[in-house]
């Protein structure tokens, strides 16, 4: 065989010879729920990265629909004047004159001058899923919801991975003082209430936004996932694997992340979308509590704060929507992170 | 076997069928209908390889096969006393699987209960399967733990299992097993775990309790040579068929078929040294099995004239734990040991474990912190060189391990793993001259060139000792330390990486430090023996002069304990 012709036989040869990966792709698509979550965590990826992109929910902004529009299917609202004044009120706010307003002038002359074009733009009665207070469509700001969500949770658990992993492997691999000094560090980061902690690092970097809620669930998150690491980076260190890299002069960093660390990953894998969940559900904690993102984005966790007084109203569209969001969000990830280390964890020979 | 009178027969296996289901698709057949009778009061062994089936025929006995992925068909039975044991109720199993049917494993400190005391384990069995009274139980335990020769057995009762050896440990578990006095006693593998002298008494044990407490016993083993000495009839197994089958002098004096002839002849002989070991390849095609280097023996030993290419002088290594608040124990593995190396030649050293020969190995590469003593390697102590040096030196000396399962990175292709110390060292001037020197090599280590692309876990064991061994020849080393590198390979695999290893070393002149507790092997492989025991040398010498003449009486007490394959019995064993 020419040497050409036996790089060709080689070359098939390597279509056919499935690596580590490959086989827990396999095994992982035999697994009926768990291919049904990773289709809806991939759904929820797509109306992430088309909401950031701006392709839907660009407009979330926009107060297309009278104040607390109930769902289309529901009908439009009938007035309840006992009840639900505000509401009554609200949507025709823009026409009753108050005899008594010392700022109607002003406002007569705003509207004359914004157009037209937003007088012509009437408030619809009922939208998909209702409108919230300011008639904003609920369905639309829970899509630009879900993408705050979401990239917060991604994001914040993608920053504790990478430390954890980065503060496991020192710690694990070289043993001693480093390893003693990690451990201290760990020691003094969860002996702090959660709470606490969170609410210090918030008034240290004193501000609100998505960054620092990032930085906030990063920064305190990564305990749990360095524990991990760095046991699997004890058991791994005197595998025979890592004394023939050794001997065969492999540096300290190529044992560490060459050799260690593809044989450790799928640990951190499965703890990187564990963590996910987490993220998503404590953002919407940090939001519930006025901790969390800015009152210019829209969260989940904004949402649900919104929908506190909401509800004794009876408007319970934006509690639903919300809710039901992260819930599919978080059991469809929780379910695939199970079927994740099903088809990683099997010990291969 | 089949000649047996039906009324001796305690258990006969007619027609057995294991099969395995994989995945939802495939299936793989474990043992492909198999027959054979135990009888009354006779030790009956099952050889074979790993995959051969023989383990999966014991569990079918005791009715232990995992329900979820194991499937008998109808038409395989395994009868005692006139019923179906495969057909059984699980209640009436588990009262025959305690009383008259046990099993000894092979890993005595995986099997017992680490929780537990051993008096509680060996009771819990006598009041549970004999209805005894607390009291009455721990009266015969005692009797039992003496039976088997356990030491002081008014302690040991009350010892944990971490608390007693090895030996100690088998033995409590043999003693478990017959607590109730078994009809049968499967043993699997119960030495395999062991040194050469444990293993020596435990054998000696399970023979004379197979006579005093007339049972029968099922012995499943990999170890031909083992057999001889204790077996009545023997059974050959391969990939789940039955080979051969018959009385102990009639597999070993005229073996029918060629593959018993082949283990019998592929495990190096403590008698002879040819020049190349035979395979069963060699068997199983047509023609004369034993031809050329088969035939022609190999001289060994050193002269005392030769190029001496390493010198350890001294060499101690201690570990220290942990004791109190300051305090810490030294426990010294290796002590003064000292010895030379000659170029192209092999030293062996032997031990039982915890001799410290492993340490000693892993001391010269410095894969083992800080020791004392010298390790003249061409003039310069390997011990002493600062790191940034001992990379050259780690060219030239290197080692293969034990395990080929656990001494490869399973997420790196073969092509990775051998390129990777080419990398390193920056060797090749450029990458496809290094992938050109993979392919040689993959050569001639005896794989094929796609081997490249694959991953560790395609392979077999033997194959990836091939493959540790292609990665260690990729620096060209001067000295190649084999640190058990046959002793988890199947005998017919371990002459093939034996071959291997000779054919290397007369190709390359490698100095060869061959680390072993088998010690026919060594005797096989190496020009100089070196006996160690708890951390010292025992005695250096040719291999052919300390084989023959051992000074020394732990020398002479190890090579006693090798199995001898089968001789005429004395009436008194």
């Amino acid at each position: 065989m020419t040497q050409a012709a036996a790089a060709v036989a080689i070359g098939v040869q390597r279509a056919e010879s499935p690596g580590l990966w490959t086989l827990a792709w396999r095994r992982f698509c035999r697994d009926r729920v768990g291919l049904a979550s990773f289709l809806i965590v991939v759904f929820f990826f797509g109306l992430m990265t088309a909401s950031g992109l701006h392709l839907v929910a660009a407009d979330w902004s926009k107060e297309v629909g009278d104040n607390y529009a109930p769902p289309t299917f529901m009908g439009p609202a009938v007035p309840d004047r006992s009840l639900a004044a505000p509401q009554s009120t609200g949507a025709g706010s823009a026409d009753v004159s108050n005899p008594f307003d010392p700022l109607a002038g002003v406002l007569a002359e705003i509207r004359a001058e914004s157009g037209a074009a937003s007088i012509a733009e009437a408030t619809a009665p009922t939208l998909v899923f209702g409108a919230d207070k300011w008639g904003r469509d609920v369905l639309k700001k829970t899509i630009k919801g879900t993408e705050t969500s979401m990239f917060v949770g991604l994001v914040a658990a993608f920053l504790a991975a990478f430390l954890a992993t980065v503060f496991g492997a020192l710690a694990g691999y070289y043993g001693g003082w480093i390893d003693d000094f990690f451990n201290w560090f760990y020691s003094v980061f969860t002996s702090i209430p959660y709470l606490l902690l969170i609410l210090a690092i918030a008034a240290v970097l004193n501000q609100k936004g998505t960054l620092t809620v990032i930085l906030i669930l990063g920064l305190t998150g990564w305990t749990g996932i360095f524990r991990l690491v760095r046991a699997e980076y004890l058991k791994h260190k005197v595998r025979e694997y890592i004394q023939a890299a050794d001997a065969i002069g492999a540096s300290h960093a190529r044992r560490m992340f060459v050799h260690i660390l593809p044989n450790v990953s799928h640990v951190i894998l499965v703890q990187l979308s564990l963590h996910v969940v987490l993220f998503i559900k404590s953002e919407v904690v940090l939001s519930f509590l006025g901790f969390g993102v800015g009152v210019d984005t829209v969260s989940w966790g904004s949402m649900l704060n919104e929908a506190q007084s909401e509800l004794i109203l009876g408007y319970w569209w934006q509690l639903v929507a919300a809710t039901v969001a992260m819930a599919l969000l978080v059991t469809g990830f929780s379910l695939f992170t199970d079927a994740l280390r099903d088809a990683l964890d099997p010990k291969l020979k | 076997m089949t000649s047996t009178n039906s009324a001796d027969v305690l258990i006969g296996i007619r027609d057995l069928k294991v099969d395995f289901r994989l995945d939802r698709t495939t299936t793989s057949q474990a043992v492909k209908g198999i027959s054979f009778d135990i009888p009354v009061n006779s030790t009956v062994a099952l050889v074979g390889e790993s995959g051969s089936g023989k383990s999966v025929t014991a569990l079918a006995i005791l009715g232990l096969l995992p329900k979820e992925n194991s499937t008998v068909p109808a038409a395989s039975r395994i009868l005692y006393g006139g019923r179906n044991l495969l057909a059984l109720a699980p209640g009436d199993l588990q009262k025959l699987r305690g009383a008259n049917i046990s099993m000894i494993f092979q890993e005595p400190m995986s099997s017992l209960n680490p929780v537990f005391t051993v008096g509680f384990q060996l009771t819990e069995v006598l009041t549970r399967h004999l209805g005894m009274s607390g009291r009455q139980a721990r009266v015969r335990a005692l009797e039992l733990l003496r039976e088997v020769g356990i030491p002081d057995p008014e302690t040991k009762i009350d010892a944990y299992p971490f608390q007693l050896s090895g030996g100690q440990q088998q033995r409590v578990m043999i003693a478990i097993a017959i607590a109730c006095e078994p009809k049968l006693l499967i043993a699997d593998e119960p030495t395999t775990a062991l040194d050469v002298t444990i293993q020596k008494q435990i054998l000696e044990l399970i023979a004379a309790l197979q006579k005093r407490l007339r049972m029968s016993v099922l012995f499943i083993t990999h170890d031909l040579a083992l057999v001889g000495e204790i077996a009545d009839y023997v059974v050959v197994m391969r990939d789940g068929e039955i080979k051969e089958q018959g009385k102990v002098e009639q597999i070993f004096e005229a073996p029918q078929d060629p593959y018993t002839r082949a283990l019998l002849l592929c495990r190096p002989q403590l008698t002879r040294r040819p020049r190349r070991l035979p395979v069963i390849d060699d068997f199983l095609k047509p023609g004369p099995p034993l031809a050329g280097g088969a035939l022609e023996e190999r001289t060994r030993g050193l002269r005392g004239d030769e190029d001496i290419i390493l010198e350890v002088r001294h060499l101690s290594k201690s570990f220290y734990s942990r004791e109190g608040l300051f305090g810490k124990r030294e426990f010294k593995a290796v002590k003064d040991v000292s010895f030379k190396v000659a170029r192209g030649k092999t030293l062996g050293i032997v031990g039982e474990s915890g001799s410290g020969k492993t340490t000693v190995a892993l001391t010269l590469l410095r894969l083992r912190g800080e020791s004392s003593g010298e390790a003249l390697f061409d003039g310069k102590d390997l011990l002493a060189i600062p790191p940034k040096e001992m990379m050259l030196y780690k060219r030239r000396i290197q080692i293969v391990f034990q395990n080929p399962y656990a001494s490869l990175n399973p997420r790196f292709t073969i092509g990775q793993l051998l390129m990777e110390p080419l990398q390193v060292h920056r060797i090749g001037s450029s990458e496809s001259e290094r992938r050109d020197r993979v392919y040689k090599l993959l050569e001639e280590v005896g794989l094929p060139e796609v081997s490249f692309f694959k991953y560790p876990h395609e392979f077999s064991g033997g194959q990836r000792q091939r493959i540790a061994i292609a990665r260690c020849l990729t620096m060209q080393p001067e000295v190649l330390i084999c640190d058990e590198a046959v002793s988890a390979l199947d005998v017919s695999v371990q002459a093939q990486v034996l071959n291997l290893l000779q054919d290397l070393q007369d190709e390359h002149h490698m100095s060869y430090i061959f680390i072993s507790h088998d010690l026919a092997v060594v005797k096989y492989m190496a020009d100089q023996v070196m006996v160690m025991n708890e951390g010292e040398v025992v005695e250096v010498a040719n291999s052919d002069d300390i084989y023959r003449n051992p000074q020394h009486p732990y020398t002479k007490k190890l090579l006693s304990s090798i199995p001898q394959g089968w001789r005429r019995r004395s009436p008194a064993f």
